[in-house]
């Protein structure tokens, strides 16, 4: 009886697990679908603003809807420099990121130092309070930052959006460098102090160049939230000579709804062209980015 | 380098006269020291004035005026955009938090079945959370757009009347939530997921299946139970996100059509630096804070009840 029913058994079994097989080469095949369908979903919207960019204006207002025009005109881009100063706000947005940046790594690598390496009273119950600060809504500390700038005559100038930078207010940047400081072994100090090197050193010579993929993390979050920051440069900038391209593009669109001219082309090229670094900068760090971002959820 | 030298010879002076840790808490605050000056300046300072300030009427021009809890009591009894305003921040998180974590959950599970490619996927995924939130909205304004948008023409086109969508006042809110959810469900949540998803045990996985667990109830019993940290932890940071929500309303809509997008932060943003009503606004931002506040400190008290942490010891 035994003897007779296993090979049937096993036959059955061939013929559960080869239906298996084809089930969930299916099921893939249903996935690979599902995650091309939704791939193209998310990018469609790219592929109208780079359409839209390249249409005359009569085109944009075409219905039914071109996704493409049927003469691409490049020319656009150049229109947009020639409408608005979008040199300036580019260059004001480039110089502050990455003063802002060089101040968010250095500052917040000291501090993290501070709180990886030394003993002290209260450091715990300050690393809490840093902490702490990340739960602080900006609309809290809005009115008394923008009034001090008032004061002290800093409004409708880039330093608000710098110097706040090199004094460690990305709480966040001190939590992960702090953590990574702590995962070098400190032998490495000790050996350091012994050859009479001093703490800052030890720092600037040991730590930080072993630290380069945590750096280069905060570097790239960093630089993407200051090209990206929208409320804090709308309340400090005023004059359209000062604009970052964020606030710059928001004033585009109202005069480019405001006008007789139609310009809304143009708002589409400028949309593109202040969207475009972020995604390079993707492209070229992925790989700090996506660790960034595991960092931010794991441990933060 | 040369300044290190110099500093080198300066430190190492004063470090014969006084004990190792002397020396070592010394520069412990030495270091500490660009965060104390940042904390007093653009954080701790400006909280405690802002907390003064909503007990004043400050204008920025006129007479400084003590009113105590004057504000606060306007707030609540004598402005109806306080209200509608809190109502439609929350209307808002409501729609965005549940879709948005579920949509990401979704995607990150995508990613995480092996596919081959599955880089490009994420990259297609992720792109649109980079995206400035001020380009989101001018692109999306178009799509939108009720008359010539390409989307009310698609509806048409299978004969579908499509609604207002941002012009409507009905329709505003759950638009942006669309807009919202193209440019976050790929982006930081999602990514947060995926490593969640990494840190499940492949090993409880297979017990399971041996057991006899189809691939529902694994997620339902395995994977779900092992990812609730990683949930909670976009559950906070998506409804503190959802409660900040301004940029892409501030840009989007303004506020409109007939205060239909008037959100908790706009609100504040316009008594602040439309009507300058400093001490007043300061009173609606200390307001938020504790709203979030409270908001934050329920979900970890009700977290005890659902999420699982493997470490710990009950």
């Amino acid at each position: 009886m035994i003897n007779h029913a296993l090979p049937r058994a096993r036959a059955v079994a061939d013929i559960r697990i080869h239906a298996g097989r084809l089930r969930s080469q299916l099921g893939r095949l249903v996935l690979y679908l599902i995650a091309t369908v939704f791939g193209i979903a998310f990018m469609v919207p790219f592929f109208w603003t780079v359409g839209s960019a390249l249409k005359s204006p009569l085109e944009m207002y075409a219905y039914p809807p071109l996704l493409f025009p049927a003469v691409p005109r490049w020319g656009n881009f150049v229109s947009v420099w020639n409408e608005v100063p979008f040199g300036s706000w580019a260059l004001n947005t480039v110089t502050v990121t990455v003063l802002g940046t060089i101040g968010t790594v250095l500052s917040s690598a000291l501090v993290g130092y501070s709180f990886a390496r030394f003993r002290y009273p209260g450091r715990d119950a300050i690393f809490l309070a840093t902490l702490a600060t990340m739960m602080v809504p900006t609309e809290v500390t809005l009115i008394p930052t923008y009034l001090l700038y008032n004061y002290i005559g800093w409004l409708d100038t880039l330093l608000p959006l710098i110097v706040p930078y090199w004094f460690g207010v990305g709480a966040f940047n001190i939590f992960l460098l702090r953590q990574f400081f702590m995962t070098i072994p400190s032998e490495l100090d000790d050996s350091a102090k012994i050859d009479g090197a001093s703490s800052l050193r030890i720092w600037w010579s040991i730590l930080m160049p072993l630290s380069m993929p945590a750096l280069a993390t905060v570097a790239v979050l960093s630089f993407i939230w200051q090209w990206n920051d929208f409320m804090f440069p709308l309340i400090i900038l005023n004059s359209p000579e000062n604009f970052t391209l964020a606030i710059g593009l928001r004033h585009f669109q109202q005069m480019a709804d405001i006008q007789s001219m139609p310009r809304q082309h143009l708002l589409m090229a400028a949309s593109l062209m202040v969207s475009l670094p972020t995604l390079v900068t993707f492209f070229l760090a992925q790989k700090h980015f996506v660790r960034s971002i595991v960092m931010t959820g794991i441990k933060g | 380098m040369s300044s290190a030298t110099t500093l080198d010879g300066v430190a190492s002076k004063p470090a014969r006269l006084m004990s190792l840790s002397r020396r070592e808490a010394l520069e412990g605050y030495l270091y500490l020291t660009p965060w104390v000056i940042g904390f007093i300046a653009f954080v701790g300072g400006p909280m405690l004035a802002s907390l003064v300030l909503s007990l004043t009427n400050y204008h920025v021009v006129g007479s400084l005026q003590f009113l105590g809890l004057e504000n606060y009591v306007r707030a609540l009894t004598d402005d109806h955009l306080f209200w509608d305003s809190l109502k439609r921040t929350f209307y808002y998180t409501l729609l965005v938090v549940p879709l948005g974590i579920t949509g990401a959950l979704l995607a990150a599970m995508l990613l995480n079945q092996n596919l081959a490619a599955t880089t490009i996927y994420r990259t297609l995924f992720f792109l649109p959370s980079l995206t400035p939130v001020v380009a989101t909205a001018i692109l999306w304004r178009w799509i939108f757009n009720a008359d010539v948008g390409v989307l009310n023409y698609l509806l048409w086109a299978v004969g579908i009347e499509g609604p207002g969508w941002l012009n409507s006042t009905e329709w505003a809110i759950p638009t942006l939530v669309i807009i919202t959810l193209w440019g976050t469900i790929g982006g930081n949540t999602m990514i947060i997921f995926l490593a969640g998803l990494q840190g499940v045990p492949q090993d409880l996985q297979e017990a399971a299946a041996i057991d006899g667990a189809n691939a529902l109830q694994r997620f339902r019993h395995v994977t779900l139970p092992m990812l609730s940290p990683t949930v909670f932890f976009n559950l906070v940071l998506g409804i503190i996100g959802g409660l900040k929500v301004f940029a892409l309303a501030y840009v989007a809509t303004d506020g409109g059509p007939a205060y239909a997008t008037w959100f908790y932060a706009l609100h504040i943003f316009a008594q602040a630096f439309k009507y300058f009503e400093m001490g007043y606004a300061s009173a609606l931002a200390w307001m938020f804070f504790v709203v979030m506040l409270v908001f934050t400190y329920l979900q970890f008290r009700w977290s005890s009840t659902w999420v699982y942490y493997a470490g710990e010891v009950k």
